[in-house]
């Protein structure tokens, strides 16, 4: 599914021009992940595209269609979205509660929601707490409930805001194999993320953001080797990218067998 | 100015135990990381460390933990918030609601230590400077952004000048500026004021780069305890779940392939890494 903004702008009413002249295609099937300091407008214009915000000038096309024509129902049935605060979310009283909710609401049969709640979580690593409450979890494992909620809608399109953040090592490793396999899957992916090590090896497109506009849009590993770009927008290179540069390398590397690889070569 | 010793924990109606059984020590003006995976025992040793265990949690506390000169065990947490601080994972948690703006927020807890208003607003006021919040004096604490709020949270505890702070995750709704500034006004207050500091963070770039020493919690138990480089090279080979940066990760798949020396020690920063690599 197409996504789509064009010369768009959005003020808060509190006056601050969040977004200040953003063009951006997502093509469908795309891995797009959105890096900039705090305030660079990466959450308004994510909000955009699920309809939470409409936009002040210009104009939002979800598959093909302007978001100001559709409801944020309607919109939720192709975008699906996973707050950076799961307390933002999350209500039900039971985890399973929580997941079903969506399925729950597009009508689907009893047997068909068990199997998506019970698919989602399998796929988040939280299939022992389908019984607890949500609040009975810690704050990590309910971003992951969230998480789970979202997958559960089978939307065409999903937005993961920081999915990365205050999860432990095993947490980011099994997100990072769930992206990958989405988009083998076909979906498209777009995350906002400070983590520029997971951006690189999971994401293949990054956007740089700042100030309310994107700096630069391109291919991973041509975008994150930019590094005087990516300290201009506050944005920490990735590892292997400081590694590589610092090796006087001009090839960049996604991950780090890939960088073995490369060394390898190099010596022979 | 931290003494630990034999300390279990449970948490109320729970079999396990969330620390079992840890020995540490820990010097005035040193800067220690604890790592660890999710449910390893970092918040409640944080927790355990100001007192918050026993006294708000409940639970079977054996052992003796004494942070600052006190026995945080018979010490009423009033008493210990002039000495031991702590900045909580969440910083919604933290934010007291009974004041209308930032600097009041920050000054709050000095009310309580009875610090005169002068002095007060001196001392709130450089909190806010330190942690990038000047600008931001006069808002909502309710307006904040997550990241401006955790920076709050830091500045109010700050702002007491404990001599023992201890930090859950203080970075984690912080940007890399943001981290960097953070951790730059701990080291600094490590180095000038002698503050001893415990902080709980999954970003190992960051602690291998700033702290003095590392801990490595483990289904409550204290496993690895040293230089950051040492412990961090060792976790790679552990079913700890730390994790590992990408300069360890890169240098670690170039030894697999013989290019890098079987007995060198895993770096942990990009200068270790470029040193073993050159």
């Amino acid at each position: 599914m197409k996504l789509e903004l064009r010369d768009v702008r959005f003020r808060y009413p509190t006056g601050v021009v969040a977004l200040d002249g953003v063009n951006l295609t997502i093509e469908s099937g795309e891995a797009l992940a959105l890096v900039g300091e705090n305030g660079a407008g990466k959450t308004t214009l994510v909000k955009l595209l699920n309809g939470l915000l409409r936009p002040t000038a210009g104009t939002v096309l979800v598959n093909g269609e302007e978001t100001r024509r559709q409801t944020v129902a309607q919109l939720a049935r192709f975008v699906g979205f996973v707050f950076q605060n799961p307390d933002d979310q999350l209500f039900a009283r039971s985890v399973r509660e929580e997941i079903a909710f969506g399925p729950h609401n597009l009508h689907l049969g009893e047997a068909e929601v068990r199997a998506r709640v019970e698919q989602a979580l399998d796929d988040v690593g939280l299939g022992a707490a389908i019984e607890r409450h949500p609040y009975d979890l810690a704050v990590p494992e309910r971003k992951l409930v969230a998480l789970a909620a979202a997958l559960a809608m089978h939307t065409p399109v999903l937005i993961l805001d920081e999915p990365t953040i205050g999860q432990d090592a095993q947490g980011v490793e099994r997100l990072g194999a769930l992206v990958d396999r989405l988009q083998a899957e076909g979906r498209t992916l777009i995350s906002i993320t400070h983590d520029l090590d997971f951006c690189l090896m999971h994401f293949d497109r990054v956007a740089v953001m700042a100030g309310g506009h994107i700096l630069a849009d391109g291919p991973s590993p041509d975008v994150l080797r930019r590094v005087d770009l990516l300290r201009q927008a506050q944005v920490e290179p990735p590892e292997l990218v400081q590694l590589a540069v610092g090796l006087g390398w001009a090839t960049m590397v996604r991950t780090p067998e890939a960088f073995a690889a490369q060394l390898a070569e190099g010596r022979n | 100015m931290i003494t630990v010793s034999g300390l279990r924990y449970h948490y109320p109606e729970t079999d396990r135990p969330a620390l079992d059984g840890i020995d540490l020590s820990i010097e005035a003006g040193e800067l220690v990381g604890v790592v660890g995976a999710n449910g390893a025992g970092k918040s409640t040793l944080c927790y355990a460390l100001t007192g918050y265990i026993p006294h708000f949690f409940g639970g079977t506390m054996e052992g003796e933990v004494k942070a600052a000169g006190h026995d945080v065990r018979r010490t009423p947490v009033s008493q210990l918030a002039a000495d031991v601080g702590l900045v909580f994972h969440n910083p919604f948690n933290q934010i007291s609601g009974a004041r209308y703006t930032v600097l009041e927020e920050v000054a709050f807890g000095l009310e309580n230590l009875g610090v005169e208003p002068q002095a007060m607003r001196a001392r709130a006021l450089q909190a806010l400077r330190a942690t990038g919040l000047e600008d931001l004096a006069e808002r909502s604490p309710f307006t904040l952004s997550g990241g401006e709020q955790q920076r709050l949270a830091i500045a109010a505890v700050m702002a007491m000048q404990p001599r023992v702070l201890v930090l859950d995750e203080p970075t984690s709704q912080l940007d890399p500026a943001g981290t960097r500034a953070a951790f730059e006004v701990l080291r600094g207050l490590a180095r000038t004021r002698e503050t001893t500091i415990v902080l709980t963070e999954h970003k190992l770039g960051w602690l291998a780069a700033f702290v003095d020493r590392l801990l490595v919690l483990h289904a409550g138990r204290l496993v690895a305890d040293g230089p950051p480089r040492s412990v961090l090279a060792e976790a790679v080979d552990q079913p700890w779940g730390v994790g590992a940066t990408q300069f360890t990760r890169a240098v670690q798949a170039a030894r697999l392939r013989g290019l890098v020396a079987e007995g060198t020690m895993l770096p942990v920063t990009l200068e270790q890494a470029l040193e073993v690599l050159r």
